[in-house]
């Protein structure tokens, strides 16, 4: 491929392909329907294979195969629900589709054109078919989808991510080819800048000016690099992207690499996303035979390939100097800065670090401009972000808003909000690099500027919702005992303080600790903050830091009432047996491992044999007597 | 992290020793991929036992005191041998807040083994992984590549059942 009117060419060749997704219509479009089956992740676990191979079956005996077909996408976001089918032109959205399902939706909606309404996810709840039948069924319509913004995740369950024809179809290499024909690599750099595009990976260092710190140095060879090492547990949007849309990221890179002077390019892929490192695989090879990677980009002179390396698990990769490090071979330990990549990083060569997010972001920018994309987001925060919504909320998955939406509209509009009629304690931002949300400030517009004045962070995205049921030090303890497994050990403050400051969590939370503790876990965050080589360390204090700050009442009542209000810390808890509810059936008395449990000689009302009870003494507050007893009528406090 | 190191004799093949050498000779050009060996490796023998690394130290030419330092530093590689079923229960938040870690209690109860451990039959391993990134499944465990979604304590043994040659 060398010209622009070829890339336009095969667009046009492909509309019939996607004209249907896009709602349109193409007089060259032989279909009436197609079936898009979620592939990402989430679906794929939850049996969305076996799912596509039942469509095609099924449509095979319905004699629709030419007015119908089957397109594996990446990721919806709705993973929850999974796995998901969106039947196009009507949009209907199916949830937690079983292969028992698919009969009825080929009859009915494909060959009928009936939507099945008992499967139709309308984010109303209601089982009465009259109403059902009244609710609009179109995926756009629900509140999930309509308070979004879907930018970077235009194309994530929408295009088989598999065949780079359907992502030059939405535009795909455009703005690759507009870069490299029409414009100077520094024009390139200011449109980025202008941009205000910020850093999707936690830091928010503006992205234009990580460009232009590197572009002047002169090198034989520079590089771009793809941080997709997303690390923090519980974030996945990266993860969705580069199965759902992997030749965003190579036309980014490919962009990045003409505006900085580099023509080599690293993708750096956690192992533990087997789909995400195929599908790069395969849209890496679809790139290069249509020569959109390799020598002499369309014709104007510029060479770029990439190389994907698999991270093995180390957190501490995902800081920027450590995934260098990683990717030349060695323990992935970062190291100090200065000198900034930008002068010597790779191989000790000039190199461009960016985020999965932050690349999804630059060919929709190149192509519509940096004041399209300024438009979004608030005065210093510009464009969307990604969030993985997960924890205690009812639409876990995977939601991008403008920047600047409140935590209110994300949690209660967009996530349906918190099941099972419990309260909304707080959100964790940031993962173990970030902080906590309080209810009390739920109102407060997300950007880069409001979180890190919280003392909170963007981290890459994660956003876990926590009910009245999650203690506040458990979760401390949680995050610290992650960053303890996963400092590199390089440097005291990291390797040592987190580390003591996980002993006085533990002791805390075992009922041990003391009002002293509590000072001295705040000087230590302080310390370890303060004096870490590398993020990892420098962040590490956030949750601890976060949760003082607005549950320190939790605190005390660990270390002064000995209670943990929301019944975590097994160190705190008694186990009572109701003898009054107790049917001295013996269950628990049978399984309980410290002999702890002995019979009374109570007989409450109406019971024939006596009630059961628990000493204090002998229990180590394993919960196998409350997971046994049939009739609850044991509690802890 | 502290690695389990295996003391089960190291009993490797003709052919994977064969495998190996040809990842090493394809890579050797190249000390920077010696992860990619090392990740290879993995995939042949299921862990990186001694022996394995010395083959990799001296096919690629570097020290033996680097491959341990790399073997040991990434949660990946492991140093002592699978079970036929290995059970990866995830503890990353969103699995964790939804009582991931009790269902890695019970499970280290009922096989008797501690993380990282093989039972003494080498039937059952069991590890913690960190977020799979289908949280929206959570909690979950998976029993090699089966995934197993919002489990409870209570389904554990019929998912050990399972498993039963």
């Amino acid at each position: 491929m060398n010209t622009l009117a070829e890339l336009l060419a095969i667009k046009e060749q492909m509309q019939s392909q996607v004209v249907l997704r896009q709602g349109k219509t193409d007089s060259g479009c032989k279909l009436h329907h197609q079936v898009l089956c979620c592939g990402g992740t989430g679906c794929t676990s939850s049996g969305s294979v076996k799912l596509i191979q039942e469509f095609n079956d099924e449509i095979k005996k319905n004699h629709i195969e030419d007015e119908v077909n089957v397109i594996r996408t990446g990721c919806f976001g709705l993973c929850a629900l999974g796995p998901v089918v969106i039947v196009y032109p009507e949009g209907t959205f199916y949830s937690c589709v079983t292969p028992e399902d698919v009969p009825e939706i080929v009859s009915e909606h494909l060959v009928k054109g009936n939507v099945v309404t008992r499967l139709a996810y309308t984010g109303i709840e209601t089982t009465d078919p009259n109403v059902q039948a009244q609710i609009k069924v179109a995926l756009n319509e629900t509140p999930f989808y309509k308070a979004q913004h879907r930018l970077v995740l235009r194309n994530c369950g929408v295009i088989d991510p598999e065949n780079i024809n359907e992502y030059i179809a939405m535009d795909g290499y455009q703005a690759l080819n507009k870069a490299l024909t029409s414009m100077t690599p520094d024009e390139v750099i200011q449109v980025v800048k202008d941009s205000g595009l910020r850093g999707r990976g936690g830091g928010g260092f503006p992205t234009g000016v990580k460009w232009s710190l590197c572009a002047p140095n002169k090198a034989p060879q520079k590089y771009v690099v793809c941080n997709a090492d997303e690390g923090d547990p519980g974030a996945f949007m990266d993860r969705s992207v580069l199965e759902g849309d992997p030749h965003c990221i190579i036309e980014a890179m490919a962009i990045a690499g003409y505006a900085v002077g580099a023509t080599k390019g690293y993708i750096y892929v956690r192992a533990e996303y087997p789909i995400a490192v195929h599908r790069l695989m395969v849209a890496i090879d679809q790139a290069r035979e249509a020569g959109l990677l390799g020598k002499n980009i369309f014709g104007s002179g510029f060479d770029f390939d990439l190389t994907l390396r698999l991270g093995a698990g180390a957190f501490v990769c995902g800081e920027e100097t450590a995934l260098m490090t990683s990717i030349e071979g060695n323990r992935g330990e970062p190291r100090p800065r200065p000198p900034f990549p930008a002068v010597k990083g790779l191989y000790g060569s000039p190199t461009v670090e960016n985020n999965v997010e932050t690349f999804a972001n630059i060919a929709q920018i190149i192509l519509n401009g940096a004041d399209w994309f300024k438009s979004m987001g608030t005065e210093k925060s510009k464009g969307t972000k990604i969030f993985a919504l997960g924890g205690k909320i009812h639409n876990t998955g995977l939601v991008e808003v403008p920047m600047g939406t409140t935590l209110r509209e994300i949690i209660e509009n967009i996530g349906g909000g918190v099941p099972n009629g419990k309260k909304f304690k707080a959100a964790q931002t940031g993962g173990p690099s970030g902080g906590c949300i309080p209810a009390s400030l739920i109102d407060t517009p997300v950007d880069y500027d409001n979180l890190t004045a919280m003392g909170c962070m963007m981290g890459s995205g994660g956003l876990i919702v926590m009910d009245e049921d999650n203690c506040m030090v458990n979760m401390a303890k949680f995050f610290l005992e992650f960053t303890v497994d996963e400092s590199c050990g390089k440097c005291t403050p990291c390797r040592v303080g987190i580390r003591r400051m996980l002993e006085i969590l533990e002791k805390i939370s075992d009922g041990k600790g003391t009002l002293e503790d509590l000072d001295k876990l705040e000087q230590l965050a302080q310390y370890v903050k303060q004096n870490s080589l590398c993020g990892l360390g420098q962040t590490a204090p956030n949750p601890v830091l976060a949760t003082l700050k607005f549950f320190r009442e939790e605190y005390i009542a660990h270390v002064v009432d000995k209670k943990c209000p929301a019944g975590v810390c097994k160190g705190l808890l008694n186990f009572t047996i109701d003898k009054e509810t107790c049917i001295g059936c013996g269950l628990c008395m049978k399984n309980c491992p410290a002999d702890a449990i002995t019979r009374t000689d109570y007989i409450a009302p109406g019971h024939k044999l006596a009630s059961c009870e628990i000493d204090p003494q002998k229990c180590v507050k394993c919960g196998t007597c409350m997971d046994h007893c049939k009739i609850k009528s044991i509690s802890k406090k | 992290m502290k690695k389990k190191i295996s003391k089960i004799p190291f009993n490797g093949t003709k052919e994977q020793e064969a495998a190996l050498q040809a990842a090493i000779a394809e890579n050797k050009h190249d000390k920077s991929n010696l992860m990619v060996v090392m990740q290879k490796a993995q995939d042949i023998y299921g862990y990186l036992p001694f022996e394995v690394q010395e083959m990799i130290a001296e096919g690629m030419d570097v020290p033996l005191e680097k491959v341990y330092g790399v073997a040991t530093f990434y949660a990946q590689f492991s140093l002592s041998p699978k079970g036929r079923y290995n059970i990866s229960v995830c503890l990353g938040t969103a699995c964790y807040v939804k009582g991931s870690g009790l269902l890695f209690d019970k499970l280290q109860e009922k096989l008797g083994i501690g993380a990282d451990e093989c039972t003494p039959d080498g039937k059952f391993s069991l590890t913690s992984a960190r977020c799979v990134g289908a949280c929206g499944l959570a909690p979950v465990l998976m029993v090699n590549e089966d995934v197993y979604g919002k489990v409870t304590v209570d389904e554990i043994d019929g998912i050990l059942a399972k498993y039963n040659d």
